[in-house]
């Protein structure tokens, strides 16, 4: 009994059905968040000593750099649902977190290079963190085109889910590499130890932005998996049921 | 218990035996990557400054580039012929475990590709003008590095077997796993030739072998299983 709700999962529908309750107040309600903590971050908060109006990058660069690395994992994990409990779903997870990752990871790139013209004088340096972040760009876009050209859709979902696995490997290193090939870039200013390098006045909207990028990370993977669950199961019954009243709907 | 253990490494010596053999009929497909290893070191200094102090300072970067480019070169034909001609569906159905299987084939790509590349790279870098310290550390890292390599190619290789134009994704996947490898191995070369021990560097990549070897075959086998069967 109490693995029904995983046995649940497994079933496209039940998610299709549950996510658009769900949707319902969740859309409001992240769009209203990102709406106020890049507000806050980005007109409010106090101006930096040193790198003055230029660091306010920060609140759209460094959540789109913490949700790119969660969302690898969170899309490796799918893979081994999938692979493990033979399920669709998880499968079309991961298949959208791969286009979802990839767009916050090229995000990450393009605002940090704008974000170091100003403070390190270059659009690109070959420090360890810009390095990782392109290879986890490469990463996702591996994962992307393997799953495109395989001709068999099953067989494209598991060997995604192997790539993606194995891929896993690299992500620690990238945290790593920070303490590895430590050069221009600055250190980590969140630590959940110890105090924090980052003033409150700034610390609590750069929060604010990452529980904000979370909300909107789920937002943009249900509604991508939505997506996937029509195209995929586009000749099923309870599909074109849902395409009948949406479309009587419309007429009306 | 030992039975199986004889048992287990016969199989696993049957398929390096074969594949060994196999290559040998066709040796001009191994001597592929060699020969791009020797003309891209000579072509190297004829399109920058050939002095030999600027060639020294990019000579262990550029000698670790170079053989990886040259290992991935013969990556796309190392399970086309058994998927090709069926021998990938018969060693799925026998006996033995597939990730021995795989271990033996990916043993013979090495022996014949990764050790002939680190075996000659002494006098490539001779050529480029290596410093006198870096020798032996560029031949350990690049005995050590391009089996790790060997096996993450082989993933790559085997996930694209079943596709026609696989080249251009092997060579998407098998990049960014390769980097790690990379850095190492010419962080190796590099602090060999300053003077410093390499033993580090070369202790990261014989864990990485280490890890390498437990991971990847059994992988590898997954990765056949889904693209053979379809």
């Amino acid at each position: 009994m109490a693995w029904q709700w995983f046995h649940k999962l497994g079933s496209p529908r039940w998610f299709y059905e549950k996510t658009s309750r769900w949707l319902t107040w969740f859309a409001p309600l992240s769009v209203a968040l990102l709406l106020v903590g890049l507000t806050w971050g980005l007109a409010f908060a106090p101006v930096d000593a040193k790198q003055g109006n230029s660091y306010r990058i920060i609140y759209i660069h460094m959540p789109a750099a913490v949700l790119s690395l969660a969302g690898y994992y969170l899309m490796a994990i799918a893979g081994g649902i999938g692979l493990i409990w033979k399920m669709k779903l998880p499968f079309m997870v991961m298949q959208s977190a791969a286009y979802v990752g990839a767009a916050l990871t090229a995000l990450t790139l393009i605002t940090g290079s704008l974000w170091g013209y100003p403070t390190w004088g270059t659009f690109w340096e070959w420090d360890a963190r810009n390095i990782f972040m392109l290879i986890l760009l490469f990463l996702y876009l591996s994962i992307i085109m393997l799953g495109r050209v395989y001709p068999v859709r099953e067989a494209a979902d598991k060997a995604c889910a192997i790539l993606a696995l194995v891929g896993t490997v690299n992500v620690p290193i990238i945290y790593k590499s920070v303490d590895w090939w430590y050069s221009l870039h600055q250190p980590a200013s969140i630590k959940l130890t110890g105090s924090s390098s980052i003033h409150p006045s700034m610390l609590y909207p750069l929060l604010l932005c990452i529980v904000a990028y979370y909300c909107f990370y789920t937002l943009s993977l249900i509604l991508y998996t939505r997506q996937e669950i029509l195209a995929r199961e586009a000749r099923t019954k309870w599909v074109s049921e849902l395409v009948n009243t949406q479309s009587s709907h419309t007429k009306d | 218990m030992s039975e199986q253990s004889t048992v287990t490494t016969s199989a696993w010596r049957t398929i390096v035996a074969r594949d060994l053999k196999l290559i040998w009929r066709q040796r001009t497909d191994v001597v592929n990557p060699l020969v791009f290893y020797l003309i891209t070191i000579t072509l190297l200094p004829l399109g920058v400054d050939p002095s030999r102090q600027f060639l020294g300072s990019i000579a262990p970067g550029m000698l670790w580039i170079m053989a990886l480019l040259a290992t991935l070169l013969s990556l796309d034909t190392l399970f086309r012929s058994d998927y090709e001609d069926g021998s990938l569906i018969q060693f799925q159905l026998s006996a033995e475990p597939l990730f021995l299987t795989v271990l033996g084939k990916v043993t013979a790509y090495w022996l014949t590709t990764g050790l002939p590349l680190s075996l000659i790279s002494p006098v490539l870098a001779s050529m480029l003008a290596l410093p006198d310290g870096g020798y032996i550390a560029l031949m350990l890292s690049l005995l050590l590095g391009t089996a790790i390599m060997s096996l993450i190619g082989a993933l790559g290789a085997a996930l694209t077997v079943c596709l026609r134009a696989g080249g251009l994704v092997l060579t998407l996947i098998v990049m960014p796993l390769y980097l790690p490898v990379l850095i190492i191995g010419a962080n190796c070369v590099g602090s060999a030739v300053a003077g410093f021990s390499f033993l580090r560097e070369l202790a990261l990549l014989g864990a990485g072998l280490a890890i390498a070897l437990i991971v990847m075959p059994a992988a590898i086998a997954g990765a056949l299983k889904i693209s053979a069967n379809q």
